[in-house]
């Protein structure tokens, strides 16, 4: 058993070891005192976060909680956000790891210029979004427009919009996570399985997806959680209307018109259930990798 | 700052991260009271005394922009910003501090917001707006009136409830006995038009001034039963006030006959 900080010695060690050493590695580059320099900064990151969240919390109306998440409205907006954020990031997945496992193959030239447009979604102002996919997607786009004619059916005001446009926004975080595992995932076993006479496919399956298993779930976490706040794009593609397109950020925004108080209790909400959701996973799957 | 630069002299890198997040944290004071300070506009120039922020609804938009244009032409060395907004944003807004000088609001609801919160002085009138069919150019899916918006297979885009444009369609549909059958509420006029220049949607429920700021990008109809919810406009100074003269003197301006006469241009109704 190679000690972490030594070069370790590769061969025959077994991946998971390996692997399990390497974390620990780059998690605890140091053991004991945390120097003063990183926690003075590390203390104001996490204030800055957390402080907005307690502010919502604490001004939430709680009084009137009862009825704001009783409301029909509210419950159905977050069944469609689960929905909808839960199958983005299933199609983000199954579109995602492949892009990203080409994007991470060492001798692909325009790898620099791939990974530069998979960006770009992230860098769009979300709204613009909204209208690019409307210019390819919608009922008079490059697509849509055909799809209409043939089909009489078109993308917006539809909760299929909706997870396009989770997709659209949600994909550059999955691609970049997987991308990065794979960079930094030692080639060499995919090497000695193929010399070895294993097919490429099952090489991925059972050396490369093993290999990159957390980055990949940490990729779907936040794939996961940009789907559910997405709104930008959403709101501008798909529409909004209760039940087939308002997720729970436009109801949110709704609300903010006329009731600010029960807005805040909804962002509380949404709050809740998607740290619970990611907890919850993090039990059952995460922690076995 | 001069005793961390001896101190940790040694440390050039070190230095530099500790200023960069004591930077951080001073701006970050700094923004955090914003209605102690100037609205950052007011700092252009030499025109200090001389600025006013003005909240406006969204459909003010063009015809704000003229009036502002013609107002500071007026007052030479005024200077008036603009933020066109969701009339109930904006009021919310103003509850919160936002510094600003003169709100122009799409309806007496979300006046009422601000002078309940006493923010803002006795708000008068200004203009009416009232509702129009808008469709795509050229009217593809043939809209003939407003009954089209109760059958299910259009593709209708109306404002929500909880917003004026919205609140009209609800009484301008009760009074008509349709039951709309829309597709998207969305949370402003200008999204809703938007749908209809995109060809999105079929026809829309907008403002009449909507229509003629989209320019050739839709066409517009008018329908008998928008007179039953003509919109009211009302404009306020306001309490925060850091140059009360001078928005008094916008306000003025927007009511004076050559603010009326933008607005006409632009489609609103005098009051």
């Amino acid at each position: 058993m190679p000690s972490p900080d030594s070069e370790p010695a590769h061969v025959g060690a077994k991946p998971a070891t390996q692997r399990a050493a390497a974390t620990r590695a780059t998690e605890r580059p140091w053991q004991g005192r945390i120097p003063l320099l990183l926690a003075v900064p590390a203390a104001v990151a996490l204030l800055f976060l957390l402080l907005p969240l307690a502010g919502l919390v604490i001004r939430a109306p709680w009084t009137e909680a009862r009825t704001v998440l009783a409301g029909a409205g509210a419950l159905q907006a977050l069944k469609l956000s689960l929905i909808t954020a839960t199958v983005s990031v299933i199609i983000v997945l199954l579109v995602g790891v492949p892009l990203a496992w080409i994007l991470a193959r060492p001798n692909l030239r325009a790898a620099s210029l791939l990974r530069a447009l998979i960006t770009i979604p992230l860098v769009l102002p979300p709204v613009v979004g909204g209208v690019a996919l409307f210019t390819v997607l919608g009922r008079t786009g490059l697509i849509g427009r055909p799809l209409y004619r043939l089909t009489g059916f078109a993308f917006p005001f539809t909760p299929y919009a909706v997870i396009l446009a989770q997709v659209f926004v949600a994909l550059p975080f999955l691609v970049l996570s997987v991308e990065g595992a794979l960079r930094a995932s030692d080639r060499r076993y995919e090497e000695a399985a193929s010399t070895l006479g294993a097919r490429p496919v099952t090489i991925i399956r059972r050396i490369t997806l093993p290999l990159i298993g957390p980055g990949i779930a940490a990729g779907a976490v936040l794939a996961w959680a940009r789907a559910l706040g997405e709104f930008g794009a959403t709101i501008t593609f798909a529409g909004n209307f209760p039940g087939t397109t308002r997720t729970m950020p436009l109801e949110v925004y709704l609300a903010l018109e006329t009731d600010p108080g029960s807005a805040l209790l909804l962002s509380v909400l949404l709050l809740g259930v998607s740290v619970a959701v990611l907890a919850l996973l993090r039990e059952r799957w995460v922690s076995r990798w | 700052m001069k005793t961390a630069c001896t101190h940790k002299a040694r440390q050039p890198l070190a230095f530099f991260a500790l200023t960069a997040v004591l930077s951080l944290l001073l701006s970050a004071c700094g923004g955090a009271q914003p209605q102690g300070t100037a609205p950052s506009p007011s700092s252009e120039g030499s025109a200090t005394g001389r600025a006013i922020t003005v909240l406006a609804a969204a459909s003010l938009t063009e015809a704000f922009n003229q009036i502002g244009k013609e107002f500071e032409a007026k007052n030479p060395g005024s200077k008036v910003t603009f933020s066109f907004g969701s009339s109930a944003t904006l009021a919310t807004q103003i509850v919160q501090g936002a510094p600003a000088d003169v709100f122009a609001s799409a309806s007496p609801a979300t006046m009422k917001v601000v002078t309940d919160a006493a923010a803002a002085n006795a708000p008068k009138d200004f203009v009416s707006n009232t509702l129009e069919i808008a469709v795509p150019k050229g009217n593809p899916h043939k809209i003939s009136g407003l009954k089209d918006f109760g059958d299910e297979s259009r593709r209708i885009a109306l404002c929500a409830p909880q917003v004026p444009c919205g609140a009209a369609a609800v009484k301008v549909f009760a009074e008509a006995k349709i039951v709309p059958k829309p597709d998207t509420l969305e949370q402003d006029v200008k999204a809703a038009l938007q749908k209809v220049a995109f060809d999105e949607v079929d026809a829309a429920l907008v403002y009449k001034t909507d229509v003629i700021a989209a320019g050739d990008q839709v066409d517009g109809m008018e329908f008998p039963e928008a007179q039953k919810a003509i919109n009211v406009y009302p404009i306020a100074t306001l309490k925060d006030s850091k140059n009360p003269a001078l928005a008094q003197a916008f306000m003025d301006y927007v009511l004076s006959p050559e603010g009326q006469s933008v607005l006409t241009k632009a489609g609103f109704a005098q009051s």
